[in-house]
């Protein structure tokens, strides 16, 4: 097969049984270390119970905090795995987490151009943009090119700055509070903040009135 | 830790058979330290069944997007975290 | 200079960003859960995994989907280290 075209979206080998051929190495992996005893069942069962329980909503309630609350954002720029175990949150198990605040003359946008590498316990796991050859190539060389995909123009007078996560550093992004949210409460707040707005793709917006 | 912020470094140009951590984008360019992150387990030879140890400075290197790509017009800037023993003092 | 073909900044590319929401397969979360508890129990780590997945040829790193990357990393590391025998996860996966 030669589409010529960024192999970005699974292409597995599909067997008789309609599966990928990947799903059966996986399994045979889970048989052949449980049998020899690296790991076992109940090993595996609670990743997979972590890995299902995260999602960006984590992520969302920090933001939502840091917007009603001037001292915990500057707890949460000063050190994001803290600030996210003051409010009973999982930071993950990166030793560092870092919150890197949008403003009026700065938006932040997050890659990791070597492989994936992700806040997933404040947000879940990354979207298969995130982990694409293209998002990985041009977010640092065409960021703003990235983000007119993504719907977001940002003014010539706005520093775009892009973190590429290189090593334990795990990076979230704080993006603006929309105006018109005056009056919504802190979980009302947490609700518009989305995934892709702590990566630095989007810009959480004020709901529509009703 | 031997960079402080606001110190110009430059990026080791050099070729690294092997796993690394410090993208081929930015080799050979010069950048400012933002900020120091403190030592973390060297990623070169934990990921060939080492320890890691001795820990080593991590840095928070900022560099204009202008120095890095060859038709950025804009003042944005790229930041990359990178192990001490790539970075070297620039002019 | 020479890039290896997981050092993807600035790699040349005209391809859109596929933006296509994917829900990851039973098999993704439990390569991840798997990869998760051998780092747990010392047997491999995220550096290895790392190293392991570089180690594709570059065709295959591009073509293979993101956790066949984790599957692949794991047998060569695995079998490196002498946990698994070489070929036997694709026998086990024939079987």
């Amino acid at each position: 097969m030669s589409d010529g075209h960024d192999h970005d979206h699974p292409h597995e080998p599909i067997t008789s049984d309609g599966e990928p051929a990947a799903a059966a190495r996986a399994r045979a992996l889970e048989a052949l270390l449980v049998e020899k005893g690296i790991v076992t069942r109940e090993d595996v069962r609670r990743g997979i119970d972590w890995l299902v329980s995260r999602s960006p909503a984590d992520g969302a309630r920090l933001v939502a905090r840091a917007w009603v609350d001037p001292d915990f954002k500057s707890r949460l720029l000063a050190d994001a795995r803290d600030a996210a175990l003051e409010l009973g949150l999982d930071p993950g198990p990166s030793p560092v987490v870092e919150a890197l605040e949008n403003t009026e003359s700065v938006h932040n946008l997050v890659v990791c151009t070597l492989c994936s590498c992700y806040p997933r316990a404040l947000l879940g796991p990354p979207p298969a943009w995130y982990k694409s050859l293209p998002y990985r190539s041009r977010a640092v060389s065409d960021p703003r090119g990235v983000l007119h995909e993504f719907g977001v123009d940002l003014d010539d007078d706005v520093e775009l700055r892009v973190h590429d996560s290189t090593a334990d550093i795990r990076y979230l992004v704080v993006p603006r509070r929309p105006a018109g949210t005056d009056s919504l409460t802190e979980d009302e707040l947490a609700a518009l903040v989305t995934r892709d707005a702590m990566i630095g793709v989007a810009q959480p917006e004020a709901p529509v009135a009703a | 830790m031997t960079f402080r912020a606001g110190q110009r470094v430059r990026v080791s140009p050099r070729a690294h058979r092997g796993h690394h951590r410090t993208p081929g984008y930015i080799k050979g360019k010069v950048g400012t330290v933002e900020r120091v992150h403190g030592t973390f387990t060297n990623p070169e030879t934990r990921s060939y069944g080492g320890d890691g140890l001795p820990e080593e400075a991590l840095y928070l290197v900022g560099f204009e997007q202008g120095m890095v790509w060859p038709d950025y017009d804009r003042r944005d800037r790229i930041f990359v975290d990178v192990f001490e023993h790539w970075l070297e003092e620039a002019e | 200079m020479e890039r290896a073909v997981h050092d993807r900044g600035g790699w040349p590319s005209d391809a859109r960003i596929d933006r296509t929401e994917h829900q990851l397969e039973d098999w993704e979360v439990l390569t991840d859960a798997l990869v998760g508890a051998l780092g747990s129990n010392g047997v491999m780590n995220v550096d290895e995994l790392r190293r392991g997945i570089e180690s594709m040829p570059p065709q295959a790193y591009e073509t293979a989907s993101y956790y066949e990357r984790w599957l692949y990393s794991a047998e060569t590391i695995l079998t490196e280290k002498g946990v698994l025998e070489p070929g036997e996860l694709e026998r086990r996966s024939a079987a």
